[in-house]
């Protein structure tokens, strides 16, 4: 049945570009009736399986030479990120609701994203989850460089090569790896299981782990993600912070951590007081979270605060990842829900509600506008994301990023202190943006023509993000309890030996 | 034998045009003669489909084993959907002719990938170069076509010299023509100066053949220049019967010196010139291409690049990377053959293939520019197309070769790396065909509904052959199987 969320969203790609030319309407239905069954199958699996452990969704033989097989399964941690999808899918279209040019095609290229994520998030199989991977490339170039806005063909070129060259690393290490197992089987188990070499694991492990970190913003390969965000269509940035960028995340902790265990322990000497790759990707997470809020202290283009916050709150997911303690990487799949509803929600409230309206995304130019008044609603959105983006308790992001600083606590705790500091600077940027955006002092009378409403599909898509923040907020163990008996499968039991505690 | 029927049917397509449609209208003569010539072939096909499993006839001047049925049938598939694209093509009045020549090539192609004899191999690829060359310089209203033919005509006949000084050399050292006679003569004189100048002479007869560097000088000109047809055949056919050749040549022919490129174990042999012709290819194709404006030069050098990657087979020289080469290569083809229908289509309208004449495609004709997105991300190597099986299996195999050693992952890294690059061009053509505007004074396109139905056909086996890669992957697997035996 699961299978059917990749299924349903590619028949939907498919069924809108043979609709007529003329109706958009249609299309617009036809694409939100596919998210929304999408999600239903997911929320369905979501509720039904409350083990967490793995489900085979479907497993045929696909490539018999090579041993790959088309296998489809779940557990906890990609039931969650299933759910996200679901719940982002349907936001997204409810906030494109005016894209009024080339609108089939749109929504198919849109389908045919969300399709192959679902594909990522359920594969099993290696081979299958590349082929995944790589397919969402395609969708997401033409999102930017068609329907995007400033410096659109740039961001979304820059967009394509940075995937391409990340899938790229971790084509290598999956071709290499695959080979050194014998050339048998493409399966996760399987190769996982494959006591790999050390000295394999060293050089495997770091290229595939950062060919998946380029997609989840890995400092400093992380100057795609203003530049698309920036460029790209609300509803494509909402699924670029939402969901793509926890592609790679989850590749990380799926493919690279999973495969390559031994290739986290440490080498034995020390270069510049590193002593592991742990080391030095703990690190690059931390820079990426200081530098990221830093940078987004500094912006004078809305959408790149934002851009730059992802930046930033992605770093949580990775330094979790490296804590290699529980409730550490725990945080991270929680963190991964969480940013994905958040980014979400404030690329909707920069994308659509102001930047559809004012045509302008500078700070300074949007303060006389006199937003809080012009659109109320907006700016109530926007002080609740940013609370939840701060980490305030209640909502999702305080649960996700207090259980990755308890990780790193135990793992770095020196290095912890200094996420501390990116923590602070995330409250002020958001309280600058927002104080610019919406509140500034020297609010003028308003000359400008009334903006337009708030429409119902943005009320209704910003309604569903916050209420699910605060739900996982209040009650995390909703996701915990299938991300711990995820995390406790024999799957993970490489990372479990080394430095788990 | 095939073969037969083939030249049978030239013959009678010849005299058919010649006698009875001599003036009649062009599109009309195109359509007898393209019907006859495919009919032709799909006789062909069927009678390769009965032929005894294995024959060898006159040490191994004629070979049939099942690995040569299926490149003779894939072959004859090529050459049909060639003749079909050509139907709608207003270049020349020599109807018959044109389809002769085509049918010609055809021949030597089916010759060639059919032997083990050096004499017929070499006869086989001049007779399927000859008719290249005319079928280049065809389009007689136009001098560039003729100066690219020339060029061709000239490097061409260049590398058969040299060619043909390999093989007379290699005959004089093992006193036959027959290539397991030459291996198990030539073994373990690895040091011979005239076994190194028989290899390298061979290895630059067949780099000009396959459009490697540094002989790929010919490549961007003919592509650029000729008509829609014959570019589209010598991209596809020609290149599936060369490089299989070329493969059998070297590593059946030179078995034993081979050599070796592993990453700071370099042996002499052939293998490690073909690794260093294979990354400069690679490198120069996919540099190169970036730079240039015009879509069928695009195309000339990221068949250079392609070509480059292709090689890695050879550098591995296994059974499984020969699977690999021609899965690769028959996808390739496909999606190489679509592409330029897809340009020949565009030409006829806006008058010139370059890149801004693709300007708004999308809107100008939807279902073609869909199968342009396919033929091009295939050849980008992005799935879920053929090219992207092709790349997957193409590598693995390279790596599988030395398996306890990843010895060649040096030049798995660049082949991947340069397919990174090689995204770059490839969306800059789509970015025209889908981003951008038409201009303004741009209306519909017209697509003959030939060329659509075939072209529609091609992007459906490029997609078929990516999504279930083991309906030919198995039946190449199985061929290599049985001919080995």
């Amino acid at each position: 049945m699961l299978a059917w969320t990749i299924y349903i969203s590619f028949l939907g790609a498919l069924a809108l570009l043979l609709l007529p030319k003329a109706s958009t309407t249609a299309a617009r239905v036809l694409a939100l009736l596919v998210a929304v069954a999408g999600f239903g199958i997911a929320l369905n699996a979501f509720l039904t399986h409350r083990t967490g452990e793995l489900i085979t969704v479907a497993r045929h033989p696909w490539i018999p030479a090579l041993g790959i097989e088309y296998h489809l399964a779940a557990d906890g941690i990609s039931l969650c990120l299933i759910l996200l999808t679901g719940i982002v899918a349907i936001t997204g279209i409810l906030f494109s609701w005016n894209i009024e040019r080339r609108t089939k095609e749109f929504f198919a290229f849109y389908l045919l994203l969300i399709g192959s994520v679902y594909g990522v998030f359920l594969s099993y199989d290696l081979f299958l989850l590349f082929v995944f991977y790589e397919i969402v490339i395609i969708p997401k170039y033409f999102l930017i460089a068609i329907w995007g806005s400033t410096r659109r063909e740039y961001g979304a070129m820059k967009l394509a090569l940075y995937s391409f060259i990340g899938s790229a690393m971790v084509l290598i290490g999956l071709i290499a790896a695959y080979v050194v197992a014998g050339a048998k089987s493409m399966s996760l188990d399987a190769l996982a299981g494959y006591p790999f070499p050390l000295h394999f694991q060293m050089f495997a492990f770091p290229l595939v782990f950062v060919g998946f970190a380029i997609l989840a913003g890995l400092w400093p390969f992380h100057t795609w993600a203003p530049t698309g965000h920036v460029a790209a269509p609300t509803a494509a940035s909402m699924l670029l912070a939402g969901v793509v960028m926890k592609l790679g995340a989850y590749g990380c902790l799926r493919v690279a951590m999973t495969l390559f265990p031994l290739g986290l322990s440490p080498w034995g000497f020390h270069v510049l007081g590193f002593g592991s790759w742990r080391d030095v990707f703990a690190l690059l997470a931390i820079i990426g979270i200081v530098y990221g809020a830093m940078v987004a202290l500094v912006q004078k283009d809305f959408k790149f605060v934002i851009g730059y916050s992802s930046v930033s709150h992605m770093g949580f997911i990775l330094l979790g990842l490296m804590t290699l303690n529980q409730i550490g990487i725990s945080g991270s799949v929680v963190q991964m829900f969480s940013h994905g509803i958040l980014a979400g929600l404030l690329f909707a409230v920069v994308g659509r509600m102001v930047y559809d309206r004012t045509h302008t995304r500078e700070l300074a130019a949007l303060g006389p506008m006199n937003l809080n008044k012009a659109i109320p609603f907006a700016a109530v959105t926007f002080v609740l994301a940013g609370m939840a983006s701060m980490g305030l308790p209640g909502f999702s992001g305080f649960v996700a990023e207090l259980m990755i600083l308890i990780g790193a606590w135990h793992a770095f705790p020196i290095l912890a202190i200094c996420t501390g500091l990116g923590i602070v600077v995330g409250v002020v940027y958001v309280w600058r943006a927002m104080q610019k955006a919406f509140f500034a002092e020297h609010a003028l009378a308003s000359s400008h023509s009334p903006l337009p409403p708030i429409s119902i599909p943005e009320r209704l898509g910003a309604v569903i993000l916050l209420a699910t923040s605060i739900a996982i907020g209040l009650y995390p163990q909703m996701l915990l309890k299938i991300i711990t008996p995820a995390l406790n499968s024999p799957l993970f039991e490489g990372i479990r030996k080394g430095g788990w505690n | 034998m095939p073969e037969v029927i083939i030249v049978v049917t030239a013959l009678i397509v010849l005299s058919v045009d010649l006698l009875f449609l001599r003036n009649q209208r062009t599109h009309l003569r195109f359509a007898v003669v393209a019907s006859l010539a495919s009919l032709g072939c799909v006789v062909g096909i069927f009678r390769i489909l009965q032929a005894p499993e294995q024959t060898n006839a006159l040490n191994g001047m004629f070979l049939a084993n099942p690995l040569t049925h299926l490149l003779q049938i894939a072959l004859l598939s090529l050459t049909i959907i060639t003749v079909l694209l050509s139907v709608d093509s207003t270049f020349t009045e020599h109807v018959g002719e044109f389809v002769f020549l085509i049918l010609l090539a055809t021949t030597g192609m089916l010759f060639l990938v059919a032997t083990q004899d050096l004499l017929i191999i070499f006869i086989s690829l001049e007779l399927l170069s000859l008719s290249l060359y005319v079928l280049t310089a065809f389009n007689k209203r136009d001098s560039r076509s003729s100066e690219a033919a020339l060029k061709y005509f000239l490097f061409g006949s260049m590398s058969a010299a040299f060619l043909l000084y390999g093989f007379s050399l290699l005959y004089g050292l093992s006193n036959s023509t027959n290539l397991i006679q030459i291996a198990s003569a030539i073994h373990g004189q690895s040091t011979s100066p005239l076994l190194a100048i028989a290899i390298i002479t061979t290895v630059i007869g067949f780099g000009f053949k396959v459009a490697a560097v540094p002989f790929h000088f010919w490549a961007p000109d003919v592509y650029e220049s000729a008509n829609i047809p014959a570019v589209g055949f010598i991209a596809s056919a020609s290149k599936v019967a060369s490089f299989f050749i070329f493969f059998q040549v070297m590593v059946v022919g030179f078995a034993g010196v081979e050599g070796s490129a592993v990453w700071r174990h370099l042996v002499h042999g052939w293998v490690p010139i073909l690794a260093a012709i294979a990354a400069l290819s690679m490198l120069l194709g996919n540099f190169v291409a970036i730079t240039q404006s015009s879509v069928r030069r695009l195309l000339a050098y990221s068949a250079i690049a392609h070509a480059g990657y292709m090689l890695l087979a050879l550098v591995a020289h296994t059974q499984q990377s020969l699977a690999a080469l021609i899965y690769y290569i028959l996808t390739y083809a496909l999606a190489t053959l679509g592409a330029f229908a897809v340009i020949g289509v565009v030409e006829k309208q806006t008058g010139n293939d370059h890149l801004s004449s693709f300007s708004g495609l999308s809107r100008r004709a939807p279902l073609l520019s869909a199968c342009l997105f396919a033929f091009i991300l295939s050849l980008a190597g992005i799935p879920p197309l053929a090219g992207f099986f092709g790349k997957f299996y193409l590598f693995l195999s390279a790596l599988n070769a030395t398996p306890g050693s990843n010895g060649l992952l040096w030049l798995v890294i660049l082949a991947i790396a340069m397919s990174a690059v090689s995204l770059y061009y490839y969306l800059q053509l789509l970015k025209r065909a889908f981003v951008a505007d038409p201009l303004a004074d741009a209306n519909d396109i017209h697509v003959p509904a030939l060329t659509q139905a075939v072209v529609v056909l091609l992007a459906a086996a490029t997609l078929l052959l990516g999504c279930a890669p083991n309906l030919l992957l198995r039946w190449i697997l199985e061929a290599i199987a049985a001919s080995s035996r």
